[in-house]
């Protein structure tokens, strides 16, 4: 990776993207890399927007929050309205083709376009549709190697739910190969 | 390969400093943006021996503190702007009966109720006193997740030192970030020991426990008898005046800037970055993080800006800029130093923070 990296993430509340911001900022971090992780939601939470930002730096972070991103995870609607006009021109985004149309892309902006929700229902479970959609931004920005995410699972998962890593491992590499 | 930092939230990073620091007593009421700190300590403080008390209300939880502080415990509580400000009758008692506890205010946006994003609009309250009377907390304003946890060991060493309150002010953003922190405490943290030995000439512990000719103690803040108040607020000055010894700031970047931003906790490192990104593009700009903000570094201000531009920024409507124009003699200088407010509740990046510091850069 060369130095600086950063991406806001966002969709409903529940979609998990605290969970992916977490298990990027872990990686970068296991990767010997200085990070950030700042969520952001409003006062209500089932139902509504939530975002993240993660920026991965070389050097100690200095501002954790961004306006114009060099990527986005866009897992809804919503947050396709708020953050594809904010994306920096030479900006990558994912966007969730199973929830998001594709008349509502900017042509302009570099797009992985791609059914996360419908690829993590064929893997088995659809709550994984975040975990998809970070393995397609893995490829499309090459800021980490997805083996660097993969051990860093073990570190954000609680153990109680160590079982899933495997099925989540799939979703993961599932992602990468569509974004190739 | 992550040479031991673990990924945790400014307000995680508070409890696990205050536990190593020595913390042995919690009393709080819940309150976002702060609540990881709570949540935090109803566990770690059990589990150490110490006690957690989720109090009634705010103003229950800091005159708890206030009892832990007069029995010589280490003891903090932590809120955020509306539940600090319930708290601030505790503070002035605790200033006047020279009782040490450490306080934790996130900020959010306020007055009032106010939101609950980031905001820097407790300045005032903070380095003012914040209560009745003429008192002065020792404030800590930490930028990262990091200083959070290494903050909370000068909080409390500074707490028992002059047997005051101490804040550690931070906002919405420094606590909600989660960064790598190195949970080492320092080789100079204090023991129990040292907590008992710094409270033994005043501490209440039960008189009888002192021998058979022991009298008891009395810790208060009011003094009726004529002068005895006087004299009781100049030993407190003196006492602000001393903690000018352990005054902190950083500078960066500032050697041979032409103006230098003035910024304090999470707008600092954001202006970094914003530094960082005009220095790249060739402007000479640089930046003065007060770390203390009572006692403010005064003189460390006045050696580096000179003849310099200054430009304080901050997420109020003009509160520390007051203590740069003071540091720096308002009537000599008033027209070096210029201000950039930022509204409470705004998420802000560094790109807002570039125009404002060219504009300024570009005033005559």
């Amino acid at each position: 990776m060369s130095g600086y990296q950063d991406v806001i993430m966002a969709g409903f509340g529940g979609q998990g993207v605290m969970l992916i911001g977490n298990l990027l900022a872990q990686s970068g971090l296991e990767q010997g890399l200085e990070v950030s992780f700042i969520p952001v939601y409003g006062a209500e939470m089932r139902g509504g927007t939530a975002n993240c930002t993660v920026v991965m730096d070389t050097h100690p972070v200095g501002s954790p929050l961004v306006n114009r991103p060099m990527s986005s995870i866009i897992l809804n609607e919503p947050s396709l309205h708020k953050f594809q006009p904010r994306l920096r021109e030479d900006g990558v985004q994912i966007v969730n083709a199973s929830l998001v149309s594709r008349d509502l892309l900017d042509a302009r902006k570099r797009t992985v376009y791609i059914p996360v929700n419908d690829m993590a229902h064929e893997l088995g479970n659809v709550k994984m549709a975040n975990v998809v959609a970070l393995g397609a931004w893995l490829r499309a920005t090459g800021a980490l190697e997805p083996d660097v995410v993969k051990q860093a699972m073990h570190s954000v998962v609680n153990a109680h739910y160590a079982k899933l890593i495997p099925a989540n491992i799939k979703a993961l590499e599932a992602g990468y190969t569509f974004a190739a | 390969m992550n040479d031991g930092r673990i990924l945790i939230k400014g307000n995680e990073a508070v409890a696990y400093g205050a536990l190593d620091a020595g913390c042995r007593c919690y009393f709080g009421y819940p309150i976002t943006p702060q609540n990881e700190i709570p949540e935090a300590m109803s566990r770690l403080l059990p589990e150490n021996g110490g006690q957690f008390v989720q109090a009634e209300s705010e103003l229950a939880a800091s005159a708890m503190l206030l009892g832990a502080g007069s029995c010589g415990i280490p003891a903090m509580t932590s809120s955020s702007s509306c539940g600090i400000a319930l708290m601030q009758e505790s503070l002035s008692y605790m200033a006047g009966s020279q009782i040490p506890g450490v306080i934790v205010n996130m900020m959010r946006g306020g007055p009032g109720l106010g939101d609950i994003g980031p905001s820097q609009g407790d300045y005032f309250q903070a380095v003012k006193g914040g209560g009745n009377g003429d008192h002065r907390n020792f404030v800590l304003a930490p930028s990262t997740a990091q200083e959070c946890y290494d903050f909370m060991f000068r909080a409390f060493r500074l707490a028992f030192t002059f047997a005051n309150p101490v804040m550690v002010l931070g906002d919405a953003i420094v606590a909600q970030i989660k960064e790598g922190v190195r949970r080492q405490p320092p080789e100079d943290a204090l023991t129990s020991d040292d907590y008992a030995a710094l409270s033994a000439a005043w501490r209440l512990e039960g008189y009888g426990r002192r021998g058979s000719a022991a009298k008891p103690r009395l810790l208060k803040s009011v003094y009726l008898a004529e002068g005895a108040l006087a004299e009781r607020n100049v030993l407190l000055m003196r006492k602000y005046e001393a903690m000018r010894a352990h005054v902190a700031w950083e500078e960066w970047q500032c050697e041979d800037a032409e103006l230098i931003v003035v910024a304090f906790g999470s707008v600092a490192r954001i202006a970094r970055s914003a530094v960082r990104q005009l220095r790249e593009q060739g402007s000479r700009v640089g930046l003065f993080r007060p770390i203390t903000l009572f006692p403010f570094p005064e003189a460390a201000l006045r050696r580096v800006s000179r003849d310099r531009r200054l430009l304080v920024m901050e997420q109020n409507t003009g509160q520390m800029v007051e203590d740069v124009r003071l540091a720096l003699d308002v009537l000599a200088r008033r027209s070096t130093v210029s201000w950039h407010g930022i509204m409470p509740g705004m998420f802000i990046g560094a790109d807002d923070l570039v125009e404002p510091i060219l504009t300024a850069l570009r005033e005559d």
